[in-house]
């Protein structure tokens, strides 16, 4: 009987000082039949990265409200190659300009959900992204 | 090489990565248990399992992260097994438990699982026992093992755990009274954490008269602890008694006879596992449905049906 879940990392970068999106979306996809692993505010890009390799986590969700996307994006991407472990999908989402969305795209996020996306359309992503 | 002998030669090798990549395959899949297990069995036995129980909310994690740090001071390398409910609606879970354990993050000899229940009774399960086994193979002296928060019967624990550590609060007024039947049994050592609050002393009290009241004579006499969430007061006495016992453990004899146990234990739930799985891949849902509405409407009673299906369950062990 294998029982396969997905298993999702939801973390947020730096000095963010609310993590409610984040815990909206976390919510959203244990509703949804997932194992979502939170680890809170004021997550460094290395921890983010050390903890998805021990969880095994098939996508990571950044949260980011402050403004340091660009950066925090690119260490975490840049750490997650370090480790050969590149494959780990993954996506964003909080107060992120249009105007970065193309440099974020190709560094390699896979996708940013905006403010005032419906959870079950990232739920949808997340479950089309990891083909199940 | 198949691509799981591939990811043992990792694990072995160190690699932090495929450690989580064989827990996650021996989690989803039972079958790929049977073919890791035998490969790392002999690299086990040498780490000492502790397990942290207590009701929601009582502190599990935050012990547990200052544990941590006492054993890394010792130079120790510590595995977390931090397991947290499945919801038994939409089999999802919020995992959680690491949020008070960041300080350990980075340090790259601890390695902290988060696990779901996944409808398991008694919040343990074959994957927890062979995640236990990963992370012993894997290197690590010390495994701590904080289960989902327990009320009277998720005792489990202690059929993995070498020492367990009952975790309760003052004031809750029913904490004890939840203690009583079934955890309060199987503490080595109880912790009375957030002792800062009114009704320390008497959460103490009660704690060691139920103790006195056990007509077994005791070799060990499992210590209350007092210990705080906001403060390190009180977690190197819970880290002393912690390797009192296991020091206990070794010098009375006990640790064989538990580890005795524990492979018996393990035995009987793989095998029940099996056959479950067996059961429920030879009988259809259809089928089930089927033979459930004959027991409902007395056509048949249930001991009839099984001397039916017995002869197709036997077939199916003998092809195993």
């Amino acid at each position: 009987m294998p029982r396969k879940k997905l298993r999702i990392l939801i973390a947020k970068p730096g000095l963010d000082g609310h993590d409610r999106g984040a815990k909206v979306v976390a919510r959203a996809l244990r509703d949804a039949g997932m194992e979502v692993i939170y680890t809170g505010l004021r997550q460094t890009p290395e921890s983010i990265v050390e903890t998805a390799l021990q969880e095994d986590v098939d996508a990571i969700g950044l949260s980011i409200l402050s403004g340091a996307h660009n950066h925090l994006f690119k260490k975490i991407i840049d750490l997650l190659k370090k480790e050969g472990a590149e494959d780990i999908p993954i996506f964003g989402g909080g107060i992120i300009p249009e105007d970065d969305m193309p440099y974020l795209t190709n560094i390699g996020v896979k996708k940013i959900f905006g403010p005032g996306t419906s959870t079950e359309k990232i739920v949808t992503y997340i479950k089309e992204m990891t083909n199940r | 090489m198949n691509s799981f002998d591939e990811l043992i030669k990792r694990m072995n090798s160190g690699e932090i990565r495929a450690l989580g990549k064989i827990i996650t395959v021996m989690e989803n899949d039972p079958s790929s248990s049977a073919y890791i297990i035998p490969q790392i069995h002999n690299l086990t036995g040498n780490a000492h399992i502790v397990g942290i129980t207590g009701p929601p909310g009582s502190g599990k994690s935050s012990l547990v992260d200052k544990l941590i740090s006492c054993y890394r001071n010792d130079g120790l390398k510590v595995g977390v097994i931090a397991i947290d409910p499945t919801s038994p609606f939409t089999g999802g879970a919020i995992l959680g438990d690491r949020i008070r354990m960041k300080r350990h993050y980075t340090d790259k000899d601890v390695f902290i699982r988060s696990m779901a229940t996944r409808g398991d009774l008694g919040g343990l399960s074959e994957a927890t026992r062979n995640t236990i086994k990963a992370l012993d193979a894997f290197g690590k002296d010390v495994i701590i093992i904080e289960t989902v928060g327990a009320g009277q019967v998720e005792v489990d624990i202690v059929k993995v755990a070498d020492t367990v550590v009952v975790v309760s609060v003052p004031s809750m007024g029913d904490s004890v009274q939840t203690l009583k039947a079934g955890i309060m049994e199987i503490g080595d050592i109880f912790a009375v954490n957030k002792a800062d609050i009114e009704g320390v002393e008497k959460c103490i009290i009660e704690i060691r008269m139920m103790l006195e009241l056990s007509e077994k004579k005791r070799e060990w006499i499992p210590p209350i602890i007092k210990t705080y969430g906001n403060k390190d007061d009180g977690t190197d006495d819970l880290y002393e008694s912690i390797k009192n016992h296991h020091k206990y453990l070794i010098e009375s004899g006990h640790y064989e006879q538990r580890r005795i146990i524990r492979g018996k234990t393990e035995l009987v739930d793989i095998l029940q596992n099996l056959f479950i799985k067996n059961l429920y891949d030879s009988i259809s849902e259809k089928e089930m449905g089927e033979l459930a509405k004959k027991i409902a409407n007395r056509e048949k009673d249930p001991y009839m049906i099984i001397e039916e299906l017995i002869p197709r369950l036997k077939r199916l062990f003998e092809v195993l």
